[in-house]
């Protein structure tokens, strides 16, 4: 009879014992990993069963069953669902989403340059608004229920209740427009400084900040005021710590795990969302890239566009999942 | 009165208030605290005694100007080496907090930053308030970790809260309260939340403490026999009044108020032990019982309990104590043994018990309050077994309720109340009259008390003993509190790790010789007697010496 049941298992929940923390983290992985693949079958199949056809878009008036049926055949259109399914799977793995029916060209070479545009943006947006929500949601506590905390809240609501196309034209309208103090449209093109670079983008990114901001803040604040309670809240009180140092040294850290996992889904958000300030402000970003290719049933594109919209959403899940658990002590340093 | 530069608190005139939300009604404003004066020298020790409500937190936290949960307090004054704190403002009263007046609170486990490492808690105080370099804080903790007597202390702060164990928590607090050299430190409760074993421990640490630092404490409890071995002067506390004040001598050998007596009298022996135990209604036969992961809780436990008759099991936390209990009621059915029931074998699982052997055994639990369905009536929470096990309804079952509250001794006025509407000892007498409604043979009590004031669980221990005679009932009564089996135990069944370590009649269960765990707890219990600690540590060093 052993001493200590239940270490006599299996060995793999002996390594779960061990490192639970690793094993946590693995299970995540495998599960992100899991759950592209299927979100891979379903913008693959959501694609197909979109109606419309590539051939007679194309063809227009001249759409005759003959030329029709020659595109697709040109296309591959006419080989098995499955077969076709699991020829681009393999190639999106490698790197190659295929060649723009469109265009013609490598959606790959695209899309890498549209995709680091929208990156730019997004962090731009995310180096500022991330701190910025979480200092203002930490403000907020402080002074909670008094005016700056009523003010930060009604700015921030304001923010987000307004359509972001709304934001935009607003910021146009004053700083681009009425002051001149901002560059407008937003262009940017290869070669271009990065002093000049963060000048063009600076009102898409100041629209993205408001919008994203509120929902940060809010859930900072909620996530720290329900540790305000706790009795070593009281215990920093009771040192005589400064109220300031008592919410960033001894609430905030216990209140990671919501506002890491609101901040990912934000951070999601900025690189996913971002289709309509980019198409006005007329950022060459990925998400106008995905709105040009579906008017024209470009699909290997719209497929393309989807599976790394889908890839980022899960990533940035993931992270945020992982730092969550690695925040709580408890499993990072076991008994 | 002279004033001497010894004087290091005096407090006059104490008024705290709290405005209170009744459901229902306008606000109301209560009075926590009313008129309370008292004087402490440097390094001396008082203690703060009383029932929950009685005021002794509010009364230790105002010596660092604060109020808890929108407690204020709004008179009097609390002057500390002369001057008056209540005065200071914001930022004055938070260079005494921490550096000057310390507090340990009484669930350490709570109290620490489950996100920060215990040392850098400690010291924090010290440090944020300039009184040392982390340096020379650390050295202190270190120094403060040796003394409290903890295990590794030159590691000891590497570790976080969740990864020691709650006496070496406790400790730890009254590390980091000693750490800055407070004048005055308040401890609210600081060993109530743990075991007797460990109890002791912390209590000879903590004291061990205040005279190597010579730093003076506040010390609070319900306890009157802990604070009898560690203050200089008692101040006994009733609904936020002093009842009396005067050296612990004068309370514990001379108290002047009935109040004071009975507190220094509660739990006398209440029922003599049956002489005939031999015919069983409840054997368990060598039962060993584990949990679904595997991991086992009990070891092959065998005792009984006649008709009439309780039955107290003793242990600690984590003893598997209340897992008989489980075992009995078929919750956790057992994994070996057998359990027979007024001569035939149990069913071991609760699913599959006929309602008759359900019936006709009945549980009463430590938290009444989670027990009851709030939004039930008490006439709901009794009726209920009255109709599931007797089919009663309407005013037959209306009659029973009544006939039953006055068997727990409560009128006819509490029929339609609430449990919110009741007191902590009506919600345990509620319950009581709930597991009688079943008529049952056996009622399990699982530590019914130890949520209750020494008094209120007094009152509670002689409802179940006055029940038993009228109408034989038997109890298996689980609880750690020594004083209580001696006080109503017809036998004894001493639990550790698990298994069974003793078993008899009261008289030679509680009496030598005794196994080492048995001797341990029950030298463990304080007693109401000045010098206990010293006499029981010194017996403790000269065992070990003599090893």
């Amino acid at each position: 009879m052993s001493n200590s049941p239940g270490t006599e298992s299996l060995p793999g929940l002996r390594f779960r014992e061990r490192f639970p923390l690793l094993a946590l983290v693995i299970e995540r992985m495998i599960l992100s990993i899991l759950l592209l693949f299927a979100v891979s079958i379903l913008i693959f199949g959501g694609v197909e069963a979109l109606p419309g056809d590539f051939a007679t878009t194309y063809l227009g008036q001249s759409a005759t069953p003959q030329a029709v049926a020659n595109i697709r055949a040109e296309l591959g259109l006419d080989r098995p669902l499955v077969a076709r399914y699991f020829e681009w799977l393999g190639g999106a793995v490698q790197g190659d989403f295929g060649t723009s029916w469109a265009s013609r060209n490598s959606v790959s070479e695209q899309v890498g340059n549209r995709l680091g545009n929208s990156l730019f943006l997004a962090g731009f947006a995310a180096v500022i608004a991330v701190p910025l929500a979480v200092g203002l949601g930490m403000v907020s506590v402080h002074f909670r229920n008094r005016l700056p905390d009523k003010v930060i809240n009604v700015i921030s609501l304001a923010a987000i209740s307004l359509p972001e196309f709304f934001i935009g034209y607003l910021l146009i309208l004053y700083f681009a427009v009425n002051f001149g103090i901002a560059t407008f449209p937003a262009t940017v093109y290869a070669g271009m400084g990065i002093i000049e670079r963060l000048q063009a983008i600076a009102l898409p990114a100041a629209t993205l900040v408001l919008v994203v901001l509120a929902h940060m803040m809010r859930m900072t604040r909620a996530a720290i005021l329900s540790v305000m309670s706790s009795a070593y809240m009281e215990t920093a009180e009771l040192k005589g710590l400064s109220a300031w140092r008592a919410i960033v040294k001894h609430a905030a850290p216990n209140a990671l795990a919501p506002i890491i996992n609101v901040v990912a889904l934000n951070l999601a958000y900025l690189v996913v969302g971002v289709v309509v300030v980019e198409v006005v402000f007329v950022y060459p970003g990925m998400g106008q890239y995905m709105v040009d290719a579906v008017t024209v049933r470009d699909m290997p594109v719209v497929q393309a566009c989807g599976l790394i919209f889908a890839a980022v959403y899960i990533f940035l899940n993931m992270l945020a999942d992982i730092l969550a658990i690695v925040a709580n002590p408890r499993l990072r340093h076991p008994r | 009165m002279p004033e001497t530069s010894n004087q290091l608190l005096s407090v006059r005139n104490l008024k705290i208030e709290a405005t209170s939300y009744p459901p229902g009604e306008p606000p109301k404003r209560i009075t926590i605290v009313d008129g309370v004066s008292f004087d402490l020298q440097r390094g001396k020790v008082l203690g703060l005694i009383g029932e929950s409500g009685a005021g002794k937190s509010t009364i230790g936290l105002s010596a660092l100007a604060y109020g808890r949960g929108g407690a204020e307090i709004t008179g009097g004054e609390v002057s500390l080496n002369g001057t008056n704190i209540l005065a200071l403002g914001k930022g004055g009263i938070r260079t005494i907090r921490g550096a000057r007046v310390c507090y340990v609170a009484q669930s350490a486990a709570a109290a620490f930053n489950p996100a920060h490492r215990l040392g850098d808690q400690v010291i924090e105080a010290s440090v944020k308030h300039g009184l040392m370099t982390r340096e020379d804080a650390r050295k202190r903790a270190l120094y403060l970790f040796r003394v409290l007597g903890l295990p590794n202390p030159d590691t000891f702060g590497d570790r976080f809260p969740h990864q020691v164990s709650g006496g070496q928590l406790q400790r730890a607090m009254t590390a980091m309260a000693l750490c800055s050299n407070p004048e005055l430190i308040v401890f609210d409760e600081p060993t109530t939340a743990l075991d007797v074993t460990t109890q002791i421990d912390v209590l000879a640490a903590i004291k061990h403490a205040i005279e190597e630092t010579g730093t003076a404490a506040l010390y609070i409890t319900h306890d009157l026999a802990v604070v009898a071995q560690i203050s200089d002067d008692i101040m006994v506390l009733r609904h936020g009044r002093t009842v009396e004040y005067g050296s612990v001598k004068q309370i514990i050998e001379a108290p002047t108020e009935d109040y004071t007596r009975a507190l220094v009298n509660v739990r006398q022996e209440i029922r003599h032990e049956a002489a005939d135990q031999s015919k069983p209604l409840l054997k368990i036969d060598n039962v060993s019982a584990q949990y679904s992961n595997g991991f086992k809780v009990l070891h092959g436990v065998s005792l009984h309990l006649c008709k009439g008759q309780t039955l107290a099991i003793v242990g600690e936390s984590g003893s598997g104590k209340s897992t008989l209990a489980r075992v009995v009621t078929g919750l956790l059915p057992p994994s070996d043994g057998r359990i027979t029931f007024g001569g035939k074998p149990l069913t071991p699982a609760l699913k599959n018990r006929p309602r008759e052997d359900l019936r006709r055994i009945q549980l009463i639990y430590q938290m009444a309050d989670t027990a009851m369905n709030p939004r039930q009536t008490v006439r709901d929470i009794i009726g209920r077994p009255l109709t599931f096990y007797y089919g009663l309804r309407g005013a037959a079952k209306t009659a029973r309720v009544r006939e039953l509250l006055e068997q727990i001794e409560m009128g006819n006025g509490f029929i339609d109340r609430y449990p919110a509407e009741l007191s902590g000892g009506q919600k345990q007498r509620v319950a009581i009259a709930r597991a009688l409604a079943a008529r049952p043979e056996l009622i399990l009590c699982d530590e019914p008390t130890s949520a209750l004031d020494p008094l209120v669980a007094e009152g509670i221990l002689k409802l179940l003993m006055k029940l038993q005679e009228e109408q034989q009932l038997s109890y298996v009564f689980i609880t750690h509190d020594i004083a209580i089996v001696r006080a109503i135990a017809d036998s004894v069944a001493v639990m550790h790790r698990g298994r069974l370590v003793r078993f008899g009649p009261k008289s030679l269960a509680l009496s030598p010789p005794f196994d080492d765990y048995t001797d341990l707890l029950l030298k463990s219990v304080p007693e109401m007697e000045i010098g206990w600690l010293e006499r029981v540590l010194r017996t403790r060093r000269m065992e070990s010496a003599g090893n």
